[in-house]
């Protein structure tokens, strides 16, 4: 049994030691709001927060998260921030298909939360995820607007 | 290479057919008529009861009223981020008198009414509101009618007293209100009228307003649901290895018993052409099956629907430009022959454009569950619910009307989700319900998603245009060799104009064209992918007619404006994003950063028209797109926000293509097999995109696909405006602009 900590629960989980947090969350837990996209942490569609730090799930295995918090996208609206990014998506209508937007939204969450003023530089650093509907102008209006 | 022709499209062969052997007399095209036998068969499936004398006019298969007067809309097109749920709220609910925002969306179970793109059903081509408009409109106002009535005869009052305001029916005089929801056991008894008048369009509430979007919120807090998010109880998941070359077969599994006994398998399972293994988490069983030691059979010859170890891309590519098959005609005006010899000036281009995958962001899946009666429910990603119903029942070996088809939002489609024989997932899934006895979910990775996704084809365009003496163009000639999906799929021909549109019927006064057609069959899976035929056409097109336009010594966007002068619309549009533009200018000129300049493209997709500006710069030996400009005509709108959206997000995608997108086949098998090296357009290099739309009151055009075909030629253009460089094969990466 490995036991970690998601959204502010300890969870108890039997799997292998190798298992990458993201399948853990989607097949163990049932929590499939952070989504698969490529695997190898290429595209961000698994992005969940570590300790408030963007993280890619789908490379994390399970035995290395220890005693970090995890965060994910589940719970976003009860993080402050996250609130604040839910709340300028909605505003400015940044989802299309929305598959990559679990990961952007915890993307952007975990820039903001260690960057509250970012510059247009910031956000091209940190917003690396991949939008296959091409919203990314959105995405950094939508940021800005939640940075206030 | 042996790469088989098809003469003409006569041969349609079943494995890839969508429809069986005689799918040829379903034809798509500028009108869709619909196929007898697959009407009757889906009528028939449904039971004659049920049938409403025409699609779109039964009030119960749309709208379920509840008494808490909470509203669902059964839709009968798939969403998929093109924003069709909420288009429809608004459509409905403004005749209906219902806020858009109280709908709750869901695509509807198969059946024959929403058979709505001209007789059949189905989510693309840029169809689902223009063909839907309408009769949306009419069944939202029918159903209103009927609330009226119920409410009279229930207040005992005359129809002409009552009136209605978001799902409330109001006696003014008394004083006395009902919802829908309380009305709605009764309603729905009532005949429906014929002929309900429809709102004053002056009046709309909700019509061209820019709505928010219904499932914004579910998708930005992790909410939504896709097929890949599916769960039933007791389900296994399962993970598959495909045949490394396409058309071959697994014929032994060397460590069976070993990956069995790794943790949580179920099974190991040889399916056609791939192995899997079901396990209780799709990790596991992705670890067993890709530790399986396969041998598959020898790959055969290239021939339809198999892939030799020699296959390449650039072979295919060399079969295209060096075929003489006589061709047939595809649009022929004037004299060209004559045309060409009487020419001050003959200028030739060839042109081509690579195979491309989807790549949307959800990997495909599906989930089959067989019920204790022997049925069968399947969640799958899909774009025609009744066509997966019927090769699910064949599959499972029922009756189409033992499957139940659910259709959730699908993460990206994009072309993605039609049937493409092998390129779906949704077969191994019932095959593996049926093997295990349990309710099995299969998930792609990404790998097996881009090793065998259905491709946009590979074409070549080549050329030639005659000059006068004052460099005007007289006459214009094409020779396309390829295949479209409409061809393959559909059994359009003998022209298929999924390979020919945007090359055809151009809004060009030239008066000599002889535009032909070849057909030479792709062994490769070939697919619908955003505009379709368009997504190469006109960029071949456009870059060829800036080619002529400089030859004759004219600025590409003042030939354009003349070429077009008895076309006012065409003439708007080209007005209107010159001004978005801040006015039209070439370049180069000097601007922050370095030297710009700047292409011009006008495309005619799928019933509307864009006209598409560029601005680019160098970066290194790449291009950088600064700026796209779109003026985008679709006639009339449902909703400008979305519409907007929808542009811009195709602009990307066209944009994608143009810089860096290509599948490319080497010894067999296709290069990439993920987002690392397969490159799609990142957010470095995304540009700013401004849309205009401009609403011609022409008949309602497409809106999901047509914003991009003008993007990859309006960036070419302006890379030849800023290098002298023609670029006239995509992606631009694969090209050296600084001359190296």
């Amino acid at each position: 049994m490995i036991e970690v900590t998601i959204n502010g629960g300890r969870r108890r989980v039997d799997v292998e030691p190798d298992t990458p947090l993201l399948f853990v969350l989607r097949d163990t837990l049932g929590m499939t709001g952070t989504k698969y996209g490529c695997g190898i942490a290429a595209c961000g569609a698994c992005t969940v927060m570590m300790d408030g730090q963007a993280v890619r799930s789908c490379q994390l295995p399970i035995d290395s998260i220890g005693g970090a918090k995890i965060q994910t996208i589940d719970a976003i609206e009860e993080d402050d921030v996250g609130r604040r990014v839910v709340e300028a998506w909605v505003d400015l209508q940044v989802p299309q298909c929305g598959y990559c937007q679990s990961g952007q939204v915890m993307a952007a969450t975990a820039l903001l939360k260690e960057t509250p003023q970012p510059t247009d530089d910031d956000i091209a650093a940190a917003m690396t995820n991949l939008c296959r509907c091409g919203t990314y102008n959105m995405i950094a209006d939508a940021i800005r607007k939640a940075a206030g | 290479m042996d790469t088989r022709s098809i003469e003409n499209g006569a041969t349609t062969l079943s494995r890839r057919s969508f429809l069986g052997a005689s799918a040829g007399v379903f034809v798509l095209g500028a009108v869709l008529p619909m196929r007898k036998g697959f009407a009757q068969a889906q009528g028939a499936a449904e039971g004659p009861a049920a049938i409403a004398a025409k699609p779109g006019t039964k009030v119960s298969a749309f709208l379920e009223i509840h008494p808490d007067n909470s509203i669902k809309l059964l839709s009968p097109f798939v969403e998929g981020g093109q924003g069709i749920s909420t288009g429809m709220a608004q459509t409905v609910g403004e005749e209906l008198d219902v806020d858009p925002a109280r709908f709750v969306v869901e695509c509807a179970p198969p059946g024959p009414d929403y058979a709505l793109v001209n007789g059949i059903r189905m989510t693309g081509g840029s169809y689902s509101t223009r063909s839907s408009y309408p009769v949306m409109r009419q069944l939202g106002a029918t159903a209103r009618d009927m609330f009226l009535r119920a409410g009279a005869a229930r207040l005992k009052v005359q129809v002409e007293e009552l009136s209605t305001e978001d799902g409330v029916v109001i006696h003014a005089a008394s004083g006395r209100k009902l919802t829908y929801g309380e009305l709605a056991a009764e309603a729905f008894q009532l005949k429906p009228a014929e002929n309900v008048p429809l709102r004053d369009e002056k009046s709309f509430r909700y019509i061209r307003k820019p709505f928010p979007r219904l499932d914004v919120r579910d998708k930005s807090t992790g909410r939504a649901r896709y097929s890949i998010d599916q769960h039933v109880d007791g389900m296994l998941f399962a993970a598959v290895v495909h045949a490394p070359f396409f058309g071959t077969e697994p014929q032994s599994i060397a460590n069976e018993a070993e990956a069995k006994a790794m943790p949580g398998v179920h099974q190991v399972h040889k399916l056609p052409g791939a192995v899997a293994v079901t396990a209780n988490s799709w990790w596991r069983a992705r670890k067993a099956v890709e530790a399986l030691d396969v041998t598959w059979s020898e790959p055969k010859p290239t021939g339809l629907d198999t892939i030799a170890a020699d296959f390449s891309s650039d072979a295919m590519l060399e079969g295209l430009r060096s075929n003489t098959a006589k061709g047939l005609s595809a649009e022929e005006e004037g004299d060209a022959d004559t045309a060409m010899k009487n020419a001050a000036k003959v200028i030739e281009a060839d042109y081509h454009a690579p195979y491309l995958s989807h790549a949307q962001m959800e990997p495909p899946s599906a989930l089959a569950q067989f019920a204790a009666d022997g049925s069968l429910d399947v969640w799958l990603p899909n774009q025609m619910p009744e066509l997966f119903q019927k090769v699910a029942a064949d599959t499972a070996g029922l009756k189409p009307e033992q499957v139940r088809i659910h259709s959730p939002i699908l993460g990206g489609f994009f072309g993605r989700h039609f049937v493409y024989g092998p390129a779906n997932p949704f077969p191994q899934a019932i095959l593996l319900a049926k093997a295990t006895g349990r309710p099995v979910k299969v998930v792609w990775s990404r790998e097996e998603e881009f090793l065998n996704d259905a491709l946009r084809p590979l074409s070549h365009t080549s050329f030639r245009a005659a000059l006068d003496a004052d460099g005007n163009v007289t006459a214009i000639t094409a020779r396309t060799v390829g295949e479209g999906p409409l061809g393959r799929y559909f059994g359009v021909g003998p022209v298929d104009s999924s390979a020919v549109e945007g090359i055809v019927e151009k809004p060009y006064a030239i008066p000599n064209r002889r535009m032909e057609y070849v057909k030479l069959a792709h062994p490769v899976n070939i697919a619908f992918w955003r505009s379709v035929g368009h997504s190469m056409n006109d960029f071949f097109y456009e870059g060829f007619l800036d080619e002529v336009a400089l030859a004759g010594g004219h600025d590409p966007f003042e030939y354009r404006m003349k070429l077009v002068e008895k076309s006012q619309r065409h003439k708007t549009l080209l007005e209107t994003v010159a001004k978005l533009s801040g006015g039209w200018k070439r370049g180069p000129y000097e601007a922050e950063g370095g030297k710009r300049a700047r292409g011009v493209a006008l495309a005619s997709p799928f019933g509307s028209e864009t006209a598409t500006i560029a601005e680019v710069s160098l970066d290194g030996d790449g291009v950088r797109v600064h700026n796209l400009w779109i003026a985008f005509d679709p006639g009339s709108i449902v909703n400008p926000a979305i519409v907007k959206a929808q542009v811009q997000s195709a602009a990307a995608l066209g944009l994608s293509a143009a810089l860096v997108e290509q599948v490319v086949y080497g010894k067999g098998v296709r290069r990439d097999q993920n987002y690392d090296t397969y490159q799609i357009l990142t957010r470095e290099m995304m540009p700013k995109v401004l849309v205009e739309i401009v609403e011609s009151g022409a008949p309602m055009g497409g809106v999901g696909e047509p914003g991009l075909p003008g993007v990859p030629p309006a960036v070419v253009n302006a890379v030849a405006a800023l290098t002298g460089k023609r670029v006239r094969s995509l992606p631009l990466a694969n090209t050296s602009l600084t001359g190296a």
